[in-house]
């Protein structure tokens, strides 16, 4: 082949290396490998194309995607990006760096996971967090897995029927085979049936209780004298929040929660088709050990000087092997410093404006599609911030709104079947984006 | 590299009523929110403007290493370049406002290099499907894993508890069979770094249901008696599977599936040149052989009759999730435009030239550094320390001298077969010059650790942090700021 772009070696420059090597050609390299495992041939792939042939490759695919104006979200928001998180995310010192497993060169890393960290702490009112989870629902499944292994020998796991039900699949996925039993806490009027739980707790066995607020239908739950009731039947308590709403709704310390988990993608994430997002966690000093993933902490070096490292690491696979509280090694990295940095950018009362900004034009959406009769909201009385439950008046599927505003370019929310839709609208929405919705529902 | 110059937290640079951010007007009326649920007291974040953020992280990044800073020999990690366009590519403005849950209808494109990169890592793999949910390594081994499960489940094959790793396996491995809901089963390693096949086969039963190999090995060894493995472990009823960290070498070789591996996955943040983000966002593509296509994880991207694809959410036999949505989409694209320009060619060219780097440091320093396993090595090698044992000086010293010289450290006591492990796995990134650079670099350590070894271990001398108390970050920890 002609030389290629991303490989340095030249021809003449091969032939001496195989020389030192003692080997007269590439292949020699390969004499251990019989020739019955060989590939016949080449792959059945394409030829390499030049760098302008894979823009052009690439353009021609993302031809055929639409971009719409989000109203959608189920753990997904559409909030705007600041350039300067782009700009900082962009550096290759950072993009391009390996776990700071080497903390004389990795400060950056440790620095930025550290102030992550903090922010986290700050964001959820817990002692500790993690250095990040893949998303939301690994998190979740995983602060299963730690509630499970905290109580020793306890088998069952209680988890609100208001859960996004792709988190509680997940939490089901990694349940399964440590024969951990996942109970639903049934919902009454769009919240966890609070009797139930009780009865659930009653029974006995439970090592901890899954709940989220805002749950799947941004219904902000009253989690009042949950943390006693549950720590009085000794189990954990779990609270799976996105991370933005905990800016002005209560966080998971507040409600005396022993581990916050929950998806940081609605700090700025780009929507990306789903990923990377960020899953985060933070627990309490005492359960700190049994947390799963990378900490980083802070101490002094030779110099005196404040320095950082990965630190508690008797809990991770690389040192534990099947004694380790996870498998986690590589997680989301480098989306904490988006995250760290969007926390820094706005600061609290930033964060609280942007929840502000949405709830309030959430809410003026959810009043007038009320006035069109055509829908109504699924639980009227409930709290919320910027995501809602609607469901269709007689005559009306979500099949048939959603196309409708399809065709004005619009997503219109999840649909969670034919009669009820969730609708999310963040800051980024104009009030022309949100008077064209509120149109099409009443041409309908 | 300026710390000197630069040690602050971004919360140190915060000052009250400063503010990074602008923000639309509010335009509608203000709405209540019950008290109960309102959180009671402001998190106590930094309030930093937008010039002063930036200079912050554009200090800090200089105080890191990445590979476009320097050479990386990181052993098991495959620190290859990581191209640009991919960068520009997997930041595009489009698929930065696709919603995963939009209408399949409104992102074919999305959809459809989803499929083509499975297709692709299908045939590179030697598998029937691909699934490419798995957001890392360690989540494709745990996905991977789980779909051996439900398929002994699937035949009421419900005794197989156990899986077996090779001593020298990632620690990844043993952990995520743990995660997984199974007992670990250790197999030992011959001399030659190979896994011994007579104790394998003394620890097969009925009660295995995986066998985990890495191929090549930790040790940088093609595993020869593959063949014979996999009839062993296919005949007691268990399925095999492959760690992909370290399927670089074999990209044009030989493929899993045609070496008898049942189910595998593949790192693209090593083999397929996304970067490693210090920590991630990775990806862990799982692909199987034929007939466990049925358990990879929901959701699945299928194709219709008229060529369009849609998303399968459900699936009675699917494992279930493993990710809220379809993993970490933008290192799909990463992936699937390093592949495009490679081509199959080049894909070859780069295991091959990775395995000659490789050998090529081996045969260079061999004479000064112990090489317990003789080569020919594929991606990456073991020393077992500094050959003169004399000196006092420890691969730990080694590894932090490099620091001083301008080096990332190679992966140091990995595998657990050696006392002084210290793996290089120099990647077809790097030219023969900076080779060159890295040997005169570790033969210069050999020499000083013998004429004046307290240079060596007493390094690092000149990196941004010296000696950082790791024994004081354990005991006391303090995690977070309000900590300090």
């Amino acid at each position: 082949m002609s030389q290629h772009r991303y490989l340095p070696h030249t021809p003449a420059q091969i032939d001496e290396m195989l020389r030192a090597c003692g080997a007269s050609s590439l292949d020699d390299l390969y004499a251990d490998v019989d020739p019955s495992l060989r590939l016949k041939g080449r792959y059945a792939l394409p030829d390499a194309l030049s760098e302008v042939e894979v823009r052009r490759g690439f353009d021609a695919l993302n031809a055929q995607n639409t971009v719409l104006t989000c109203f959608a979200g189920c753990g997904a928001y559409d909030h705007y990006t600041p350039a300067a998180i782009q700009a900082v995310m962009q550096r290759s010192e950072y993009l391009t760096a390996y776990t700071p497993y080497q903390p004389e060169i990795s400060q950056g890393t440790l620095q930025y996971i550290f102030e992550y960290q903090s922010m986290m702490c700050e964001l959820t009112r817990m002692d500790v967090s993690n250095a990040s989870m893949y998303d939301g629902a690994t998190a979740t499944a995983e602060a299963m897995l730690m509630a499970v292994n905290a109580s020793r020998k306890k088998r069952r796991v209680l988890i609100s029927a208001t859960v996004d039900p792709k988190t509680a699949a997940v939490v089901n996925t990694y349940a399964r085979y440590h024969r951990i039993a996942v109970e639903v806490i049934p919902a009454r009027d769009g919240v966890t049936d609070r009797r139930e739980l009780e009865l659930m707790l009653g029974a006995g066995d439970v090592a901890g209780v899954i709940v989220a607020t805002p749950n799947y239908r941004g219904i902000l739950e009253d989690l009042s004298g949950w943390a006693d009731l549950i720590h009085a039947a000794k189990a954990l308590l779990i609270i799976n929040s996105h991370a933005l709403t905990l800016a002005w709704a209560r966080p998971q310390g507040e409600w005396g929660a022993d581990i916050a988990v929950g998806d940081a993608q609605s700090l700025g994430m780009p929507l990306n088709f789903g990923g990377p997002y960020l899953g985060y966690m933070c627990t309490t000093k005492a359960l700190m050990r049994k947390m799963p993933g990378r900490i980083v902490g802070a101490t002094t070096d030779a110099l005196g000087q404040r320095t950082f490292v990965l630190t508690l690491q008797a809990r991770e696979q690389h040192i534990r092997r099947e004694k380790a509280t996870s498998n986690i090694c590589s997680n989301q990295g480098i989306m904490t410093l988006h995250a760290g940095a969007f926390m820094a950018l706005y600061g609290a009362e930033g964060l609280r404006e942007l929840n502000r900004l949405s709830a309030n034009a959430a809410h003026f959406l959810a009043r007038e599609l009320e006035a069109t009769g055509k829908m109504r909201l699924t639980y009227p009385d409930k709290p919320f911030i910027n995501e809602f439950a609607m469901t269709m008046a007689d005559g009306y599927t979500t099949g048939a709104l959603l196309q409708a505003l399809r065709e004005q370019g619009i997503l219109g929310g999840v649909a969670v079947d034919d009669t009820e839709i969730i609708i999310a609208v963040t800051e980024k929405r104009t009030p022309v984006e949100i008077d064209q919705y509120i149109q099409t529902v009443i041409n309908l | 590299m300026n710390r000197k110059l630069y040690d602050k937290l971004i919360f140190d640079l915060s000052c009250p009523g400063r503010r990074g951010y602008d923000m639309p007007r509010r335009l509608y009326d203000d709405i209540e929110l019950p008290d109960a649920v309102l959180r009671q007291q402001a998190p106590a974040l930094p309030e930093v403007d937008e010039p002063t953020l930036v200079r912050h992280y554009t200090n800090q990044s200089t105080n890191n290493f990445g590979v476009d800073t320097g050479f990386y020999p990181l052993g098991s990690c495959t620190m290859k370049y990581n191209p640009k366009i991919n960068e520009s590519l997997g930041a595009d403005p489009v698929i930065a406002a696709l919603h995963p849950a939009q209408p399949a209808s409104t992102v074919q494109g999305a959809l459809k290099l989803y499929r083509m990169l499975e297709n692709m890592l299908s045939e590179i793999g030697g598998m029937a499907e691909f699934t490419l949910n798995p957001f890392a390594g360690a989540h494709g081994e745990l996905t991977g894993l789980m779909v051996i499960h439900a398929y002994h489940d699937s035949r009421g094959d419900s005794a197989r508890t156990r899986v077996i790793v090779p001593d020298s396996a990632h620690g990844t491995n043993p952990a995520s069979a743990m995660i997984a809901g199974y007992e670990v089963i250790e197999v030992k390693s011959l001399a030659d770094g190979t896994v011994d096949v007579d104790d394998l086969r003394s620890k097969l039963d009925e009660t295995v249901a995986a066998v985990m190999m890495t191929n090549p090995n930790t040790t940088g060894m093609f595993e020869k008696n593959i063949p014979a493995i996999a009839d062993a472990v296919h005949a007691a009823g268990a399925l095999l599977y492959y760690d992909g960290a370290n399927l670089n070498p074999m990209l044009g070789v030989a493929r899993p599936g045609d070496m008898g591996f049942d189910v595998m996955h593949i790192n693209l943040h090593k083999t397929f040149s996304t970067p490693h983000g210090g920590g991630g966002p990775g990806a862990g593509p799982v692909g199987v052989r034929k007939g466990l296509e049925e358990f990879l994880p929901s959701p699945r991207i299928r194709r219709r009759g008229d060529g369009s694809l849609y998303v399968e959410q459900t699936s009675d036999t699917a494992l279930g999730r493993v990710s809220s949505w379809f993993g970490n989409y933008t290192v799909f694209i990463k992936a699937f435009a390093y592949i495009l320009a490679m081509g199959a060619d080049g894909l070859a060219m780069a295991g091959k030239l990775a395995t000659l780097n490789a050998n090529y440091v081996m045969n260079a320093l061999k004479d000064v550094y112990l090489l317990p396993v003789p080569g020919p090595c594929k991606h990456e090698f073991v020393f077992d320390g500094l050959a003169d044992k004399s000196t006092g000086v420890t691969t730990l010293n080694v590894a932090k001298r490099l620091l001083d010289l301008g080096f990332h450290a190679p992966t140091i006591y990995f595998p657990l077969l050696f006392h002084e492990s210290l793996m290089i796995e120099p990647t077809e990134s790097e030219s023969r010059e900076t080779l060159d650079v890295f040997i005169a670099a570790m033969r210069q350590i050999a020499r000083e650790a013998a004429e004046t070894p307290d240079l060596v271990k007493s390094a690092p001398h000149d990196t941004p942090a010296v000696h950082p108390d790791d024994t004081e970050a354990a005991l006391h920890p303090k995690v977070k700021f309000s900590d300090l």
